[in-house]
């Protein structure tokens, strides 16, 4: 924490002065740099209550109440936040069995959230469950590879949101995992699964050529990485195949990185997957920094993770 | 006039020549956060729960039976108390909604030893006792099965020789643990009758590498949750005193 303090205030202490250089107010605060933070977490799985001092796993970690001090602070410390999650918000604690997702819902648009994308156990109560639960959640559902059209959740889900934060545009877009043989083809009825590397050429074509968005987000519930099922569609190989997304934020696997992977695009450059475990025992916090051309590194975008 | 002209000029030349300067995304940095007991608690979002958990924590807490000792899944060999227990109750509250709904009857069920999630403590029996044993929403289906897919299901159980619960079928396994005698419902198992096996969804789909639920002739899906039938048979009980009993056994 304390280093990162440090490169923070070194960075806008810089900036400072090449705009003292020039002289003009209104003028440095277009150039100035700017700071994108970007919070995530994946599978909380309707863990509102932290894990208690007995448990043999997870000992006094995670709880709603605490992750909302700790998202305060953040957004205080930097106003151009959005928080996302990526799927799989029921399911697992008798809050879900009593309430149906009610309370994760209203915790999460407490919370503020800007949006989540779908995962299967999301539908645990069927397509009609998820609907039912929607009038309680002030965010957005974000799903770019799930065709609702011939069910209830038809026009409740974009494919595509665009997020505008400090003149910065932040493309997000949703990725779901194949349902069948995963969920009782009951429970989601009429969804239709498309292709998840077709529909990301598809939403980057949208938001990086149409909507010149600045970054790149995708909301994946696909899985990290299927060692054993090569055949299986996953962040790590999504992220391989397709070019212009800045950053994955995974789910599904329930995968504790201890920090970001980098991975190369189809186009060699490198972005970012992340996904934080399950449960809310932990928060992702990803910093984006924009500056003129001048100020770039000669190596391009250095990522330190 | 003039002087209007000119700063309008200058005003558009400030901003094109700034909007030029493009920003570029020139430095990432990712860390994860845990969320540990260091931080502070939100109050207003703590208070907003508290109800939602009140409620919850006092429903779980209601006791529903008494359960005479303990059972845990690991007492027995090829049966056990708690597995014997299960099997039952789920052929007793499911039978009459299934012959209700079909006119049909139930001929057994089979559940997994692994689906049992938790002991029994001896003492009360509460509504969290049921979440326990059975954390999972699955749900009871009955599948129409022939009596010679029936042998592949008892097969398999010679197979496994696990204590997977089963109710309303007998099964003898001889010391090399061939089937002796399998009986359903105290008769012997013909090939051209039509069976119905009560089990649930996760089962049935091949969990436990149980594939011999398809092909079938139907599937009647009921909606009944395992855990809601283990909370109706627990609300009708006083007491529950199951036993390690005959149903599955190695002759020697």
């Amino acid at each position: 924490m304390k280093r990162r303090e440090f490169i923070q205030k070194t960075v806008s202490g810089a900036t400072a002065l090449t705009i003292g250089g020039i002289g003009l107010q209104s003028f440095a605060e277009l150039n100035s740099a700017k700071k994108i933070t970007i919070l995530h977490t994946n599978d909380v799985h309707s863990h509102i209550d932290a894990f208690g001092p007995e448990d043999g796993r997870n000992a006094n970690k995670g709880g709603v109440s605490r992750r909302a001090s700790l998202v305060e602070n953040i957004r205080k410390e930097n106003p151009n936040t959005l928080l996302l999650d990526a799927g799989d918000i029921f399911q697992g604690t008798p809050y879900f069995n009593y309430y149906g997702g009610e309370l994760e819902f209203k915790l999460m648009s407490k919370l503020k959230y800007d949006a989540a994308t779908i995962g299967n156990h999301d539908f645990d109560n069927g397509i009609d469950g998820l609907f039912a639960q929607l009038p309680h959640a002030q965010f957005e559902f974000i799903s770019s590879n799930y065709d609702f059209s011939n069910t209830i959740m038809h026009t409740h889900t974009k494919p595509y949101k665009i997020f505008k934060k400090d003149g910065i545009k932040i493309g997000v877009f949703g990725l779901g995992i194949k349902l069948t043989g995963l969920v009782d083809p009951m429970m989601y009825k009429e969804t239709n699964y498309l292709d998840p590397v077709e529909t990301s050429q598809e939403m980057t074509r949208i938001l990086k050529d149409e909507e010149q968005c600045d970054l790149i987000i995708c909301l994946s519930h696909l899985g990290y990485h299927y060692r054993n099922r090569p055949e299986k569609m996953s962040d790590l190989k999504l992220a391989s195949r397709t070019k212009d997304i800045d950053l994955i934020i995974g789910g599904h696997t329930h995968t504790f990185l201890p920090k970001p992977t980098v991975v190369k695009n189809s186009e060699n450059k490198n972005m970012l997957v992340n996904q934080v475990g399950c449960y809310g025992i932990n928060l992702g916090k990803i910093d984006f920094y924009f500056d003129t051309q001048k100020n770039k590194a000669a190596n391009g975008t250095s990522i330190i993770v | 006039m003039r002087f209007t002209h000119f700063f309008f000029l200058l005003y558009i030349l400030f901003f094109t020549s700034c909007k030029k300067e493009k920003l570029h995304l020139t430095k990432i940095e990712g860390s994860k956060i845990e969320i540990t007991d260091s931080l502070k608690i939100d109050d207003e979002i703590e208070k907003y729960i508290a109800p939602f958990r009140n409620h919850i924590q006092k429903d779980l807490d209601s006791v529903l039976a008494y359960s005479v000792d303990t059972y845990s899944k690991t007492d027995g060999s090829l049966n056990t108390a708690i597995g014997n227990f299960m099997a039952d109750a789920i052929y007793e509250e499911t039978y009459p909604v299934f012959k209700k709904r079909t006119g049909k009857d139930i001929d057994l069920v089979l559940l997994n030893h692994g689906g049992i999630r938790s002991i029994i403590s001896k003492g009360q029996i509460k509504l969290r006792t049921a979440y326990e044993i059975m954390p999972f929403e699955n749900s009871i289906v009955v599948v129409a099965l022939k009596g010679a897919q029936i042998d592949s299901l008892v097969n398999y159980l010679s197979k496994a020789r696990r204590a997977h619960p089963i109710s309303k079928l007998r099964l003898l396994l001889d010391e090399d643990f061939k089937v002796a005698e399998a009986t359903i419902k105290g008769k012997p198992i013909y090939n051209d009758t039509t069976y119905y096996v009560c089990t649930n969804d996760f089962l049935y789909n091949g969990g436990d590498n149980m594939t011999f639920f398809k092909p079938n002739d139907s599937l009647y899906v009921l909606n009944y949750k395992i855990r809601n039938a283990l909370i109706d048979h627990f609300k009708k009980v006083d007491t529950i005193n199951p036993v390690i009993d005959d149903r599955f056994i190695q002759i020697n």
